[in-house]
């Protein structure tokens, strides 16, 4: 459990600081939460890249004392595939958007659960575009509004746990700002995951998401994320009634690619 | 001597270069490249994988090439169009790389099979902002294994991607070849990895290698943190690169001259056209003509006093391409009024013979003496 003050700063880039979020964004919970993960993962900094995509999310690895790739919008995951595949020693966290992973990236998110290469993609999901100004994304709930749905969005959103499970992903979970001190334990457990592991946070965006749908302020928001969701292990016999379950939904050993690369390349040498 | 195909060669150029990292994703007429890469990149312990779509490919290249691998994509027109995102994220990241697009005709699908030289221009100008860039361009199977050497040197010396343009032809097309003896520059190392700026100079350091980096396609300082509102950084930065090639400009121009010394008549013309133009070159001197062909293998930099010096030598200046009128422009930029400027274009997926050239330049000289 993170402690309440506990000191994180040897993990943060300090003169990259203030950062971009607004006040009351979520985005600073998730990376408390990834940078007590990298506590209690005790990684050397230099080995870790953090590769980020477009947008609020892919700020991420500047303020942090690790290696930072900030890439290009949606194909984060697949500058962090050559990378990998070159390095597989290397550490790589991808922090993209909703509308990074499932929008512009969606093809680029799909394969890259279906290869099996030993990376972590943290999805910050706050149902909507902040960056550029409250647009609707493809996890805008149906009805929610946004500046390009101001009548309510029409579209079915894109459940991103069920997207990555149906893609092949070999450790997927899902967690919200709200619960503190669990997506610490999540991270740590997606990052020792000897595969692709996603990990869905739930993400408040007061500026925009919140505002434009009446939900109040960012505390407000949190308890509307606690009463979206329901840890699975909570999950009655009345189902979840609407929610969203939380937690692990897989964790499954599968023949990783370049583990299954370096094999092949010895295999074919010892051949020549 | 070996019979082998222009994309084997391509490929067999790279290995020799000491590419490493493959990416690509299937598209006529270059995938050969990339099948012969599946099969040479596994003993050697370089890394082969087929992306989901070009864009990835070129990603998972800078993306490799950012881990310390040589790292090449090859594609054709509609693949190197939406590669373009990615050539201007590699500009900004100062990332070496090499992309080859082999020309078909254009634009969208067009002419799937058959030769262009459509792209001239995209591939100097194709993605958004200004870049420094090097475009390089082969005309025989012997060339192509040469200047994808050439490719991967100038790459890793200035930290740049850098586009070789092949053409659906040059890269079916199979010679009898001696693969020449080539040079190969590795990529420049910092002198202190301490008090090493990851931007600022040619000097590279992948990722692991040393103090942690920052990489992005956002302005950014000579450190590599974002300078996102500051636009007198972005542009000293961008001259700075653009710069280091305007002041090795000679030594990147990359040319074959045939009959140069005395021509009154140039043919100036790059790629599998160089090859009807050279015909044309000996059809016209057995007519007594002087004519004398530049063939083009660096098209940008733009090699304008070159070209500038040869015009103002000559009576008429012919420049054949396949497209309707792109590399002319950047000659008659250079050329001024110091002799007329012909072009000769089609985009119907045929080379010229050679008798067309010449009657070009017949015209021209006709024209000339009339005048």
């Amino acid at each position: 459990m993170p402690r309440v003050g506990q000191d994180l700063r040897q993990y943060l880039q300090l003169d990259s600081m203030p950062h971009v979020w607004c006040p009351g964004c979520g985005h600073g919970q998730v990376a408390r939460g990834l940078a007590t993960a990298l506590d209690r993962l005790s990684l050397p900094l230099d080995q870790l890249v953090l590769v980020g995509g477009i947008g609020c999310s892919g700020r991420t690895p500047f303020y942090f004392n690790a290696n930072a790739m900030h890439t290009t919008h949606g194909r984060a995951l697949a500058f962090a595939t050559g990378l990998k595949l070159t390095r597989p020693e290397l550490t790589v966290i991808t922090t993209m958007g909703d509308g990074d992973t499932a929008a512009i990236g969606g093809n680029h998110f799909i394969h890259a659960c279906r290869r099996n290469i030993d990376m972590t993609a943290i999805v910050y999901n706050n149902g909507i575009y902040g960056m550029t100004g409250g647009q609707q994304a493809p996890t805008t709930p149906r009805g929610a509004r946004s500046v390009t749905t101001p009548l309510g969005s029409l579209e079915p959103p894109f459940d991103i746990v069920q997207l990555a499970l149906a893609a092949g992903a070999t450790y997927v979970a899902r967690s919200t700002t709200f619960d503190f001190d669990e997506l610490p334990t999540l991270i740590v457990d997606a990052v020792r995951h000897p595969g692709f592991a996603v990990v869905e946070v739930l993400t408040q965006c007061p500026t925009y998401y919140g505002r434009l749908n009446e939900l109040g302020d960012a505390v407000a928001m949190l308890d509307y994320e606690r009463d979206l969701t329901l840890p699975q292990e909570a999950i009655t016999k009345e189902g979840l009634a609407g929610r969203r379950p939380l937690g692990v939904f897989r964790r499954e050993i599968a023949p990783e690619y370049t583990a299954q690369y370096a094999e092949l390349c010895a295999r074919q040498a010892a051949r020549s | 001597m070996k019979l082998i195909q222009g994309n084997e060669a391509c490929a067999l150029g790279a290995m020799r270069a000491g590419c490493r990292f493959f990416a690509g994703y299937p598209i006529t007429p270059a995938t050969e490249i990339m099948e012969w890469m599946a099969r040479l990149l596994p003993p050697k312990g370089g890394v082969f994988i087929q992306m989901e779509d070009e864009i990835a490919a070129l990603a998972a290249v800078i993306g490799a090439s950012w881990g310390g691998a040589k790292a090449m994509t090859a594609t054709s027109g509609p693949g190197f169009s939406l590669m373009q995102e990615h050539l201007g994220y590699a500009a900004m990241t100062e990332t070496p790389c090499v992309v080859v697009d082999s020309q078909r005709g254009g634009p969208s699908t067009g002419l799937p099979t058959l030769p262009a030289q459509g792209d001239v221009m995209q591939a100097r100008w194709g993605s958004h902002g200004d870049r420094p860039a090097i475009v390089l361009t082969a005309s025989s199977v012997r060339d192509v294994y040469e200047i994808t050497v050439a490719a991967f040197n100038l790459s890793e010396t200035y930290r740049l991607p850098v586009v070789l343009l092949l053409d659906a032809l040059l890269s079916h097309m199979r010679e009898n070849v001696e693969l020449p003896e080539v040079a190969v520059v590795d990529r420049r190392k910092p002198d202190s990895v301490e008090a090493f700026q990851p931007f600022g100079s040619t000097a590279f350091q992948a990722f692991g290698d040393g103090p942690p980096l920052v990489v992005t396609g956002l302005a950014h300082a000579d450190t590599g943190r974002p300078r996102a509102s500051d636009g007198p950084n972005l542009e000293r930065m961008l001259r700075r690169s653009i710069d280091r090639l305007e002041t090795d400009r000679e030594a990147i121009t990359r040319y074959r001259a045939i009959g140069l010394d005395d021509a009154d008549h140039l043919i100036l013309t790059y790629g599998i056209t160089a090859r009807s133009a050279a015909g044309a070159v000996q059809q016209l001197r057995a007519d007594g003509i002087r004519a004398g062909l530049l063939e083009l293998q660096t098209l940008w930099p733009f090699p304008e006093r070159l070209v500038a010096d040869l015009a103002s030598r000559v009576e008429n200046v012919v420049v054949p391409e396949l497209n309707l009128g792109q590399l002319v422009m950047a000659v008659r930029a250079a050329v001024g009024g110091a002799a007329p400027v012909r072009h000769l274009g089609r985009a119907d997926g045929r080379l010229f013979s050679p008798e067309e050239i010449a009657t070009a330049v017949r015209a021209g000289a006709h024209e000339v003496s009339r005048a």
